[in-house]
């Protein structure tokens, strides 16, 4: 089938996306040996988990001496966007059966966006699977460069690549403090997690700071009818 | 156990995605559930922020304390309100570290 040319500009553009955020999979990487994961369990997350945040956020804990399987909840707390993302992206792509199983590996914060803006059934498709395809063959590739990078740097701290977990998440997070809510969330979320650090094991902070979006999802009704 | 994390992480947030493009867009017509999910990135990634930057290992467990960690987030902060890409952040946030550690 020949591609007309919006589509074909549909396609470059998530070409575009997958390259540049392939990139940051070096980071990944190098961050995951660092945190004490090996080249290959590092790889395998970027193949079996692959959506960024869940992956630092699981690589992030371990770091911290945390309980492995606390830093999997976190990963899988995080991962719950994906599920409100497949809501918006499925009737767009429409795809049956077999075909959205497959196509769910892919559904991430990238894909998600280069399918959302498209009008046809057709350009939606070409967005999400031309941008979820890039980024997964980049990520994974970054993802294994930057793991045997990490490998030979000997002391990570050396190169600062444990303030570089810090700058990660408030890159993740910083495109999401756009209204005074989220702010807020964000402001009582770190402080919940913090005030927690002494008295409890690694890794249980940042879960409990989860209670905080339950509690402000209870009490934000007039604020969410008023924007 | 690490590689026990990495499965069920792996498979767990195949799922959640999973569920997302086959359930029916009414399941978070609930607002609260709706909000909740919006919030809970926004949330986590704060509280990972924070304890990335300011917890390190005391002799009795993590402990609250300031290193060279905290002037790489200033940093990173910098290059975000100057809109850099995210790459350019991370490096931000290692390189000045590093530089304050030599």
């Amino acid at each position: 089938m020949a591609l007309d040319a919006a589509t074909r500009t549909i396609v470059r553009d998530g070409i575009a996306v997958g390259v540049a955020t392939g990139a940051y999979g070096i980071s990944f990487g190098a961050i995951s040996v660092a945190s004490g994961l090996d080249v290959w369990q590092s790889c395998a997350l970027s193949l079996l988990v692959f959506t960024g945040a869940s992956q630092f956020a699981l690589v992030g804990v371990i770091g911290s001496g945390g309980n492995p399987m606390l830093g999997a909840l976190s990963g899988l707390l995080l991962g719950t966007r994906n599920t409100l993302y497949g809501l918006k992206v499925a009737p767009m792509v429409e795809w049956p059966g077999r075909r959205r199983a497959a196509a769910a590996h892919i559904l991430i914060d990238e894909s998600t966006a280069m399918t959302l803006t498209r009008t046809t059934r057709a350009h939606a498709r070409a967005g999400f699977l031309s941008t979820g395809l890039s980024v997964f063959v980049l990520w994974n590739l970054a993802t294994l460069a930057g793991a045997i990078a990490g490998d030979s740097l000997g002391d990570p701290r050396t190169y600062g690549l444990d303030a570089a977990v810090g700058g990660a998440f408030l890159g993740l997070l910083w495109p999401r403090l756009d209204s005074v809510r989220n702010r807020v969330a964000a402001l009582l979320g770190a402080a919940l997690a913090l005030s927690l650090v002494p008295v409890t094991p690694a890794g249980v902070p940042v879960l409990a700071a989860g209670v905080v979006a339950f509690g402000l999802g209870l009490i934000g009704r007039e604020e969410v009818a008023a924007s | 156990m690490i590689w026990l994390a990495v499965l069920v992480c792996g498979v767990g947030c195949y799922l959640l995605k999973l569920a997302g493009m086959s359930v029916p867009d009414r399941v978070l017509e609930h607002p609260v559930l709706r909000r909740t999910a919006d919030l809970l990135p926004v949330v986590l990634l704060a509280a990972l922020v924070a304890v990335q930057v300011l917890v390190t290992k005391g002799p009795d467990g993590p402990a609250l304390g300031i290193d060279a960690r905290l002037a790489g987030l200033g940093a990173a902060c910098v290059a975000l309100v100057l809109r850099a890409p995210f790459i350019v952040v991370v490096l931000v946030a290692a390189l000045t570290a590093a530089l304050l550690r030599l």
